[in-house]
Formats: C-alpha cells, sequence, structure tokens
C-alpha cells in the first residue's frame, strides 16, 4: 500500500496517534503555561492537533514534539488576538527594552549564596506563570518541556543566541521573585 | 572571558549544550571567579528544585477522548475537498514547515520491512564479525575524508561526544544490494550504528522506532539521504541520539 493515502486512511490516522498522542499532556502543558487559563488550553490543544493531522502529511519529522509546540504557538497566537483585552497580548509584542534590560539588574538584587526554600508545585507553576513573555515560553520549553536550545529556536522562529538570552533572562526573574517569595511567608 | 559572556553561556553550560571547548572555557572562567561561580550554583539549586516540583500538567481524560473522537476512524468517510484544501490555506508557521522541501518519494511498505531487516543483520554483522570499524578515529575530520571515493555521497560524520555518544569509527557495508556507509558510535557498553545511504527518490516518513530481533531501529530520510540508527540501546536513549544527530546536522548545514 503506497504511503502518500488519502485523508481518510485508517493507516495515516493511526501513524499520526501514535506519532502525535503521546506528545498530549506536554502540549497541554505548554498551552497552560502559554495562556495560564485550563479552557482556553483545552480548545487550543484540540486546535492544534486538528491543525497537526491536517499538515501531517507535510511532516517529515523527526521531532514530532516541536512540531507540535510550533502549531500550538499559532493557535496561541490567534486566541491572544482575541483576548484584545488580555493583560499580556500577543507572544510576539517584546518590548525592545525588556530583551536588552541587563541581566545584573536583577541579579544583583539578590544574595547568591542564599538557599532557595523548597516551594510546592503549586508556587512553582505560580511563579513560572507570572513570568513575562516571551520569557515564560522559552523557560517553560526549556526547563518543563526539555526542548533543545535549537529545537525552542526552530518552535518559536527566533536565532538561537535570543534563546539563550531570554532563558539567561527567565532564569534571573525566577529566582528574583523566589527570593521574593520566600521574604514574605504567606 | 568577561563575566557578562559568562553570564549567559553558564546557562549554556549547565543545560548541556556547550561544546567541549566552550565548556572548558566557562569553566574556566567559573574557576576563577566567585561570582560566577555562586551564579552557576544557584541556577543549578533552582533548575533542581524546578525538576522536584511536578511542572507538568496533565491533558483532562474528556480533552484526550475529544481528540480520539476527532481522528478519523476506519470506516470514516472522506473529507470534502473543500476540507481538505482549507487544510492547505492556513497561512503560518505550519506551512513554512510543512514545506520543508526535503526530497521523498514513497517506499513501499514490504521494502522497507525488508531493508529494515537487513539494516539489523548488518549491525549484528559488524558485531560479530569483529569488523566494527574499517576506520578507526573519535575525529569528524579522520573519519569523514576516509568514506571519499568509496560512496556517492558526503557523509555526515558529527562528533556527539559532548552529547554522551562517542564517535569510534565508520565502516563500508553493504544493504540491498547497495554500498552504504555506517558511523560508529558507542554509549557505555552499546554500540550504534548510524547507517546512511543516498536516498532513492521515494518518499517516507521519520519512522518510529522499531524493535527487529530485540534491536532498536529508526529509520528516516534527510536532504537526499536514508538514515538508519540501530542499537541493543533503549528506544529511548536512541531517540534521543536521532534528535542529538539531527540537530547536530541541521546546525552543521546551517552553519
Amino acid at each position: 500500500m503506497p504511503v502518500n493515502a488519502t485523508h481518510d486512511d485508517p493507516e495515516r490516522a493511526r501513524r499520526f496517534r501514535e506519532a502525535a498522542l503521546p506528545h498530549l499532556d506536554d502540549v497541554y502543558t505548554l498551552a497552560r503555561y502559554l495562556l495560564r487559563d485550563a479552557t482556553d488550553a483545552e480548545d487550543a490543544v484540540q486546535e492544534c492537533y486538528l491543525r497537526a493531522l491536517k499538515h501531517f502529511d507535510g511532516y517529515r519529522g523527526p521531532a514530532m514534539k516541536p512540531w507540535l509546540f510550533a502549531i500550538l504557538r499559532n493557535v496561541c497566537r490567534a486566541e491572544f488576538a482575541r483576548r484584545a483585552s488580555s493583560p499580556t497580548g500577543p507572544i510576539e509584542d517584546v518590548p525592545e527594552s525588556a530583551e536588552q534590560t541587563p541581566l545584573w539588574n536583577e541579579a544583583q538584587e539578590t544574595p547568591e549564596a542564599q538557599m532557595l526554600r523548597t516551594r510546592d508545585a503549586a508556587t512553582v507553576r505560580r511563579l513560572v506563570s507570572a513570568l513575562a513573555e516571551p520569557f515564560r515560553e522559552t523557560f517553560v520549553l526549556r526547563e518543563i518541556n526539555n526542548l533543545s536550545y535549537r529545537e525552542i529556536a526552530n518552535a518559536v522562529g527566533a536565532p538561537v543566541g535570543t534563546v539563550m538570552s531570554r532563558l539567561a533572562r527567565a532564569r534571573a526573574m525566577l529566582r528574583s521573585a523566589w527570593m521574593a517569595e520566600e521574604e514574605q511567608p504567606r | 572571558m568577561t563575566c557578562d559572556e559568562a553570564e549567559i553561556l553558564l546557562h549554556a553550560l549547565m543545560d548541556g549544550e556547550l561544546d567541549a571547548g566552550h565548556a572548558r572555557e566557562v569553566e574556566e572562567h567559573i574557576a576563577g571567579c566567585a561570582a560566577c561561580a555562586a551564579q552557576l550554583a544557584a541556577y543549578r539549586e533552582m533548575s533542581q528544585a524546578i525538576a522536584a516540583a511536578d511542572m507538568k500538567y496533565t491533558a483532562p481524560l474528556a480533552l484526550r477522548r475529544r481528540i480520539e473522537a476527532s481522528l478519523p476512524q476506519p470506516k470514516a468517510e472522506a473529507p470534502s475537498r473543500r476540507v481538505v484544501l482549507r487544510g492547505f490555506t492556513l497561512g503560518s508557521a505550519v506551512s513554512a514547515i510543512a514545506a520543508t522541501g526535503l526530497v521523498a518519494i514513497v517506499l513501499r511498505d514490504d521494502d522497507r520491512q525488508r531493508i529494515d531487516s537487513e539494516i539489523v543483520s548488518a549491525h549484528l554483522r559488524s558485531l560479530q564479525a569483529g569488523h566494527l570499524t574499517d576506520v578507526v578515529s573519535t575525529d569528524q575530520h579522520t573519519v569523514k575524508p576516509w568514506f571519499n571515493g568509496r560512496l556517492d555521497v558526503s557523509p555526515p560524520v558529527i562528533d556527539l561526544t559532548a552529547q554522551g555518544f562517542t564517535l569510534i569509527g565508520g565502516r563500508l557495508d553493504y544493504v540491498d544490494a547497495r554500498a552504504v556507509g555506517s558511523i560508529v558510535y558507542r554509549r557505555r557498553a552499546h554500540v550504534i550504528n548510524m547507517f546512511f545511504a543516498q536516498s532513492s527518490n521515494t518518499e517516507r516518513y521519520a519512522a518510529k522506532i522499531e524493535n527487529i530481533q530485540g534491536f532498536n531501529l529508526k529509520g528516516w530520510s534527510d536532504r537526499g539521504l536514508d538514515f538508519w540508527a540501530v542499537s541493543d540501546l533503549g528506544a529511548d536513549e536512541l531517540s534521543e541520539f536521532c534528535d542529538k544527530f539531527e540537530s547536530a546536522m541541521r546546525a552543521n548545514s546551517e552553519g
């Protein structure tokens, strides 16, 4: 049976299922962090899988996860456009200044030797969710979804150097927030 | 190296993204700079704390079911032509990804199975006959030229030592009645044969990992070459190898 079968081909659907469904939790996780809303995340993930299935014939692999992430990102961008009143705005809208603020401005405020207190997952999730875009996205792709720098660069359509500086800045911001959290016991 | 440079690069160091040379440079800087050393320790600590906390979400079962239900079922009707066409008009990065312009054609499934099985046999032969390598070197600049004149393609010899896969040499083999090259890697006690050959003009998907006679095999095509990675490594480690190999190859070709 030729591989270039039609869209109703059960064989094609089976291949898609096997390739794409194992990443469902990862895709959903990214959607949660990008959209910060459980219902929106569900809708985005479903739309992502529908689009992925449509484009599956053009998929040449081998890294399925970054491919799905790139699609999810486009879906989220549409969602951001709908959220006209969103406080974060589209993922793409990065104030130049935010990218260019030197890291050490924040790093110096925290005593480097101080140990971080272990935090429960809910607190850490909240701190990560509070990061500004595009630092949150880069951070989640690296620390939670375990993508390589190059895979992140491909998924977000930015040079690897940008990924590196965003990640450095995301970690600096998160560490500051983490330390600040410890100073105000809840 | 200045602290400003180290401030960015120490992240790449802790993420295992630096090649051996740059890693050494950053480590040397850190060894002589208390401030950067403290930074690195602090970020490592945070990274571990994050790894320890469960940061992932689990997709709700209802969502999984909805997606399952939206996939074509065995007896599903063909989608209308309009729906199919709409799929191609979504102007976005998706189409850019879909249009990576790779040469490809259709291999018949039975052909593929036969070749996969031959690849595994070639892997076995290489282990049994004491003929693992024709050229023994951990240096990609020694292994690559060795293939010159022996194959009709330029071999993608890539050093993955920094990523935990040691290059140990190269070998000429025969699969499907033609010469194929193999680049041989080792991880711990496991040998990986990375076979490559000029692609015929047929399209095929990047295959998932198959298990044949107890060996894991992954085949794919890219830029006019067919690849098969085969090893007794576990599926996840072989997959990791393939990903590292591919990203290194993309990095090389994109300069």
